[in-house]
């Protein structure tokens, strides 16, 4: 009856592509990021060292977002529901941009030795080192990391080229058929939380190869979930001031997109808690120069503006229901979820390097906004190239048969 | 006067109204809310989408009263600890500063839950007035379906708009199964 009909979910409407309206908000993103590709370039000749570690802050930050979408896609693909139709095309035009990843994860490969402290001469000295040599190695780094891209790699293919069949070829997916992406993201998942462990085993966690941490995986997995559902949200309170977007991404979506940002952020402050308590209890001479690096000194404030601004204030703005009903508002949130993620990636990597001065350097920043002058054109083509709405998806009518206001 | 019958039999708790469906319960309290009705209540096997808002549930105070509690749980545990290991009685444990705030956090964490867990139970019961050993709705021989495969709409005798004659009437052009005055 009046109060079910789906009139409003025409699908013809719904394959539109905004291709003028996407192309503006494109636009809108290059400005900032040019600014950032000449401060990176003023960077690159004022300190060829900091712009490496800043280059690797902003690698990994992006890398977050095209592996957390890859990750929240697989999910949605499991689980079903509205939220995940409204937010798939905006996944699937994330996990796109793996290519360019690959390409910008060239520089780290030819610096091993600027950044991993393995990789320089002086390790064959260092008993610990040489101890961990059979992993912590070139030729093995490499392979690695070849295997990475290639899982990744092969995941994001094969996902969005049935998305793709599923709107050109509609009539052949009824039935079986369509449960191939369930089919494929249980094991896919399995692989990805793997594969994304050893990734900040060895990209990230390797920089002081004295150091180590089990959680250290789930915490980047848990930073990927976060940064992806702000970045979400982020694109969606723009993507829905016009058609198709405003038909489906009612309060309601925002609503439960928010809810999943509120657990992300829960769960990466009971990481990051899990691992404080374990490595502060047992004082281990390996593990916690971590912690007396991050709470003394310089990073003693780049700590507690984490806690305060990433954990915080998001968790008591987003126990608010209007707040996360409210696109305008809750944007404000994931903004500086966002931000804070950058900062805590700069504190995960920055004190392996820096440790007198200041703790966050301006080229951090900078080299983020210049990655994203590459990575953020590469996602709103793939987004205005594909319909917006996944309204041909078998189960997409009883997904937004809830969606009420 | 439309209320003659209410005057000399038993007094009313409202008139209850029998569905088939879920849909056809969420479209009745739909109609009852545009026509005004206020003092309503539906019943129905298992939880419906929608359906609290269509009978114009609105219940604010619980967020409220669970994040004071959790907060007051929170601070409760926390500034116990301190007082505990750093000023009633101070040890010595590992050379570790008696303010040892990160060993802190488990026993704070788990005191807000618990605090704001047992506010939230606690509070939904005595907003909704439960344990309810009577309520005037059994009153129905058919109710005991609600918990099976029957769906009831009730527009409640204290509802300024209600009249018994009117009230059954609009009930009616809803297409229930039937329309029963329940006694008081």
């Amino acid at each position: 009856m009046a109060t079910h009909s789906n009139d409003h979910l025409d699908e013809a409407v719904l394959m539109a592509r905004p291709e003028a309206e996407i192309g503006r908000l494109g636009s809108r993103s290059l400005v900032l990021g040019g600014a950032g590709v000449l401060l990176a370039l003023v960077g690159f000749f004022v300190s060829r060292e900091t712009f490496l570690q800043s280059y690797l802050v902003g690698y990994i930050f992006w890398l977050s977002i095209t592996l957390g979408s890859l990750g929240i896609l697989m999910i949605h693909h499991l689980t079903g529901g509205a939220w995940g139709m409204v937010g798939r095309r905006i996944w699937e035009a994330g996990t796109k941009t793996l290519p360019l990843m690959v390409i910008l994860f060239l520089p780290i490969a030819f610096n091993l030795e600027g950044l991993y402290a393995w990789a320089r001469p002086e390790a064959a000295h260092d008993p610990v080192v040489q101890l961990k040599v059979a992993y912590l190695n070139a030729p093995f780094f490499y392979v690695r990391a070849v295997l990475f891209f290639v899982i990744w790699g092969g995941l994001i293919y094969v996902l969005n080229r049935w998305s793709r069949e599923q709107d050109e070829e509609p009539a052949r997916l009824i039935g079986p058929k369509d449960r191939r992406f369930r089919l494929l993201s249980g094991p896919g998942l399995c692989l990805l939380v793997i594969t994304v462990t050893f990734m900040s085993v060895d990209w990230v966690m390797s920089l002081d190869p004295h150091f180590y941490s089990t959680i250290f995986g789930v915490l980047m997995l848990g930073g990927q979930g976060l940064a992806t559902m702000a970045f979400t949200i982020l694109v969606l309170s723009a993507l829905v001031r016009f058609d198709p977007m405003a038909r489906v991404a009612k309060p309601d979506v925002f609503h439960d997109l928010g809810k999943l940002m509120f657990a992300f952020v829960m769960l990466w402050a009971y990481f990051n808690v899990s691992q404080l308590l374990i490595i502060w209890s047992a004082n281990l001479p390996e593990e916690i120069p971590f912690y007396l690096e991050r709470l003394n000194g310089p990073w003693r404030w780049v700590s507690t503006i984490l806690l305060l601004l990433q954990f915080v204030l998001p968790f008591l703005f987003l126990l608010s229901r209007d707040l996360k009903r409210n696109p305008s508002a809750v944007r404000w949130v994931a903004t500086v979820i966002l931000v804070m993620r950058v900062v805590d990636l700069v504190w995960t990597i920055g004190p392996v390097f820096r440790h007198e001065g200041s703790g966050l350097h301006w080229l951090d920043f900078a080299l983020v906004l210049a990655i994203g002058a590459l990575w953020l054109p590469l996602f709103w083509r793939s987004l205005a190239g594909r319909p917006l709405v996944p309204a041909r998806d078998p189960y997409f009518k009883e997904a937004m048969a809830h969606v009420g206001h | 006067m439309s209320h003659h019958a209410a005057a000399t039999g038993p007094a009313i708790h409202g008139l209850m109204a029998e569905f088939d469906s879920a849909q056809a319960l969420l479209d009745a309290a739909t109609a009852a809310q545009k026509a005004g009705y206020t003092r309503v209540d539906a019943y129905s096997p298992f939880p419906i989408h929608g359906l609290a808002e269509a009978i114009g549930f609105r219940e604010r105070l619980i967020p409220k009263f669970v994040f004071v509690a959790g907060a007051t749980g929170g601070t409760l545990a926390f500034s116990f600890q301190y007082w505990v290991s750093a000023i009633d009685y101070p040890l010595n444990i590992g050379g570790r500063p008696y303010f040892s705030w990160v060993s802190f956090i488990p026993v704070s964490f788990e005191l807000t839950i618990l605090f704001a867990a047992f506010t939230a139970v606690i509070s939904m019961l005595a907003l909704n007035g439960l344990p309810q050993p009577y309520h005037p709705v059994f009153n129905n021989p058919a109710f005991a379906r609600a918990s099976q495969d029957r769906f009831f709409f009730v527009i409640e005798a204290t509802d300024p708009r209600f009249d018994l004659d009117e009230t059954r009437a609009f009930l009616n052009g809803l297409n229930p199964r039937e329309v029963v005055a329940v006694e008081d």
